[in-house]
């Protein structure tokens, strides 16, 4: 780290320390996609931007566009004072990690003078419109029809599973602009949309917690202007795809934080403690022990992955691995440890959020259902599989 | 616990040529040839790692070595393991590090220059009771005039027929003693080949029957608790990178085959029943790969070296068997065959899971160290 560097993360250590704030008397969402009130979206918008103003994020991403002109080091630094800290997550995440880094890297001077300091500062809200009703998994089949039709596309279909769909002013979103082509991927094309034209309309979808934190988007006739297509028209497959590659972090350029609050296998250490069996601490059981020892290799390990994976000499067999596996590995074990947190609590485990003799709030409840949104969205665990095999080992394709 | 792996130049180094001479000199049919030869290992092939000063890595410079680490150590053990190169490596480098740990200074002036010279040695510790605790021991040392009688047996002695010297612990009025006894000194009725699960390996059962010892064969006494904990994390050190290599070979060799046999018209790998299972395999290999290199950097490290190390062993074991099982399983009607290569992988895994401690093992030993 050089001297600069330290100095910075200095800074930034004691920043955290004295803003980072309270836990409000609501529970807080532990991912982006877990915003399911108001109350939570304010909060969370406030909190971005009073790290933006800060210079804490963005710190890598040019100053000409509202960043703040430094390195990625002192990004990382930053986001390791946030980590230390425990502060919340960064909510915009669609744009910090997503649109921004691809705008940043494909879109037009126009484009990331128009968007990159509204998604920095949280006014900005964004969305993504890659799912369908229909087609979840099999992206590539997506339908919503875009017609150019002048200056401007004719938007008609539905996108699902919007995360922020209530509160997005933009959205990214992958629509047919052929249906002639020929093949499936080639008719897609990719557009910076906006989501408060006439003609969009959000219907909140209650998940399995019972909270919201999602909608369904629908396209009546809404119409767009054409200079939100990125790249050329059939580009859109290919634009997704290095997209997705943000979203499971297989490829830097994000501004920075964190949008999921990880799970420290220290905090289920304490539950094991506390639980009894027949008067013992859980703690004691052998099987238990041996458990809660798997998910601390595993915790260290993904820890280790990502520094070994910014050492090539040790990665020379196969360089794409470690990132094209991270996702997987990380969101499978949130479910797992959650799931095993459950385990610990004895009759307990059968109340929920709500209940005020439930162990933690129901913290770990709503974080066991909540964590299949990471092990479906995105791309379900299936399917990062797939893309492993036929990426990382070059196994023949499934479809 | 910190989550660094650092490298060192000369570890990377001894990467890229360990890997391209243990590609180069140990083809499988290689590998093959010496299944069922004496020593199992190509004396040349021997040779020339000692010529490369292999065997010197950590040992100190005023001893004949390089004087570098097992940091540098442990590629070499990886690539080893991933091209089935066995050789008498693990055990002369465990015998050399159990003298610097606690051998006298003349026992260290005397063997190490020629270990580092290439010449070969060994360790006798575990026993007829299978314990992985090094502490247990029922072999007995009494003082007989000037020297020392060893009445007892041993159990999984490696390569104890190519080395000259091997480390016999015993007890000695009532605490644990280690004596690094010249081999020649052993009569050849007293060592008896074992049938071992991992057919590139040798283990001999030796039997002491009286042998008598010098004075000058005994290691420092107030060092053997350290040693015995040193031999301990150190062979669990090269048994997780021989794993780790090894689950990385198992895995091309089952990869290779799911994008190459075909039934129902297509591509076997094409079925998710076979690719995910094999990604899961790979999936474990990189952590495995990830906690080794950790393990390697951080070994000497105070309290931090024995937690990296048992966390290596126990994902690699994890790895490694997984991957070998399912590689015999994917090779369908070939995998349960003889000439298919998954038996020597999944018996290398269960070998390497047998000494010194599988991974349940050692998550039990971090359990005590960590909760």
């Amino acid at each position: 780290m050089s001297a600069e560097v330290k100095e910075f993360a200095k800074d930034a250590e004691g920043w955290f320390a004295e803003h980072t704030p309270a836990d409000p008397d609501f529970m807080l969402p532990l991912t982006f996609m877990e915003v399911g009130t108001d109350q939570q979206f304010e909060f969370l918008r406030d909190w971005q931007r009073k790290v933006y103003e800060a210079g804490y994020l963005g710190a890598a991403w040019p100053k000409v566009y509202g960043g703040g002109g430094l390195t990625q080091a002192h990004q990382d630094a930053a986001t390791a004072a946030m980590r230390k800290h425990n502060a919340p997550i960064m909510f915009n995440t669609i744009g910090l990690g997503w649109a921004g880094p691809l705008i940043l890297d494909i879109g037009t001077e126009a484009h990331k003078k128009k968007y990159i300091k509204g998604i920095l500062n949280a006014e900005d809200v964004w969305c993504q419109g890659f799912s369908e009703p229909e087609h979840g998994s099999d992206l590539g089949n997506a339908q919503l029809k875009a017609v150019r039709d002048g200056d401007e596309y004719v938007l008609n279909g539905s996108k699902i599973w919007t995360t922020h769909g209530h509160y997005a002013k933009y959205m990214i979103l992958l629509a047919r602009t052929n249906q002639d082509a020929p093949n499936k991927y080639a008719g897609l094309s990719f557009f910076l949309s906006p989501m408060t034209v006439e003609g969009i309309e959000t219907v909140k979808i209650r998940k399995l917690t019972g909270e919201h934190g999602f909608t369904q988007t629908f396209f009546t006739d809404a119409r767009i202007p054409a200079d939100g297509l990125m790249g050329k028209e059939g580009h859109g497959w290919k634009i997704a795809m290095q997209t997705l590659m943000y979203e499971r972090n297989a490829k830097g350029g994000q501004a920075g934080g964190y949008s999921i609050t990880e799970v420290n296998p220290l905090e289920i250490l304490e539950l094991a403690r506390k639980a009894k069996r027949g008067g013992k601490p859980v703690l004691d059981d052998p099987v238990i022990r041996e458990q809660l020892v798997d998910f601390m290799i595993d915790a260290q390990a993904f820890k280790l992955n990502g520094a070994r994976a910014k050492l090539p000499p040790l990665n020379q067999d196969c360089p794409q691995a470690i990132p094209l596996m991270s996702k997987l590995i990380m969101t499978e074990y949130m479910r797992e440890i959650n799931q095993f947190a459950l385990s610990l609590q004895g009759t307990k485990s059968g109340y929920y959020v709500g209940e005020e003799n439930a162990i933690d709030d129901g913290y770990w409840h709503r974080g066991y259902l909540n964590a299949f949104s990471a092990t479906i969205g995105g791309g379900t665990s299936q399917i990062q599989r797939n893309i492993i095999g036929e990426h990382a080992l070059s196994l023949p394709k499934t479809r | 616990m910190s989550a660094q792996i650092g490298i060192t130049e000369a570890q990377i180094d001894m990467l890229g040529v360990a890997e391209s001479f243990c590609r180069e000199k140990s083809p499988m049919d290689k590998v093959r040839d010496q299944l069922t030869t004496e020593l199992g290992y190509d004396e040349n092939i021997w040779r020339e790692m000692g010529d490369l000063g292999w065997l010197a890595i950590a040992i100190p410079e005023e001893f004949g070595g390089v004087g570098l680490s097992l940091t540098e150590v442990a590629p070499v053990a990886e690539q080893l393991g991933r091209y089935m190169l066995t050789t008498p490596f693990s055990s002369t480098t465990i015998a050399a590090q159990a003298l610097i740990m606690g051998g006298a200074d003349s026992l260290k002036s005397e063997i190490l220059p020629l270990i580092s010279a290439g010449q070969a040695a060994t360790i006798a510790l575990s026993e007829p009771n299978g314990d992985w605790e090094l502490s247990n021991v029922e072999t007995e040392a009494v003082r007989d005039g000037k020297d020392y009688r060893l009445n007892g047996k041993k159990t999984f002695v490696m390569d104890l027929l190519a080395s000259n010297w091997v480390i016999i612990s015993a007890i000695l009025e009532g605490q644990i003693a280690l004596f690094c006894v010249t081999t020649a000194s052993i009569p050849r009725e007293n060592i008896r080949r074992e049938t071992l699960v991992d057919e590139t390996k040798r283990g001999y059962e030796l039997t002491m029957d009286g042998l008598i010892v010098g004075k000058e064969t005994l290691l420092d006494l107030e060092q053997v608790s350290a040693t015995l904990n040193h031999i301990h994390l150190v062979a669990n050190l090269l048994g997780a990178a021989e794993l780790t290599g090894g689950c990385q070979a198992c895995i091309d060799y089952t990869v290779e085959y799911l994008k190459t046999r075909k039934q129902f018209g297509k591509l076997i790998g094409s079925f998710q029943a076979l690719k995910h299972p094999t990604v899961d395999a790979f999936v474990d290999y990189q952590k495995s790969r990830s906690l080794l290199y950790a393990a390697a950097f951080s070994f000497a490290k105070q309290g931090e070296g024995e937690i990296a190390t048992r966390m290596a062993k126990a994902q690699a074991d994890k790895a490694m068997s997984f991957a070998a099982d399912r590689s015999i399983q994917f090779h369908g009607g070939f995998g349960f065959t003889y000439d298919c290569d998954a038996q020597l992988y999944r018996r290398r895994a269960i070998f390497n899971a047998s000494q010194y401690g599988d991974a349940r093992y050692h998550k039990g030993k971090l359990a005590d160290l960590l909760l």
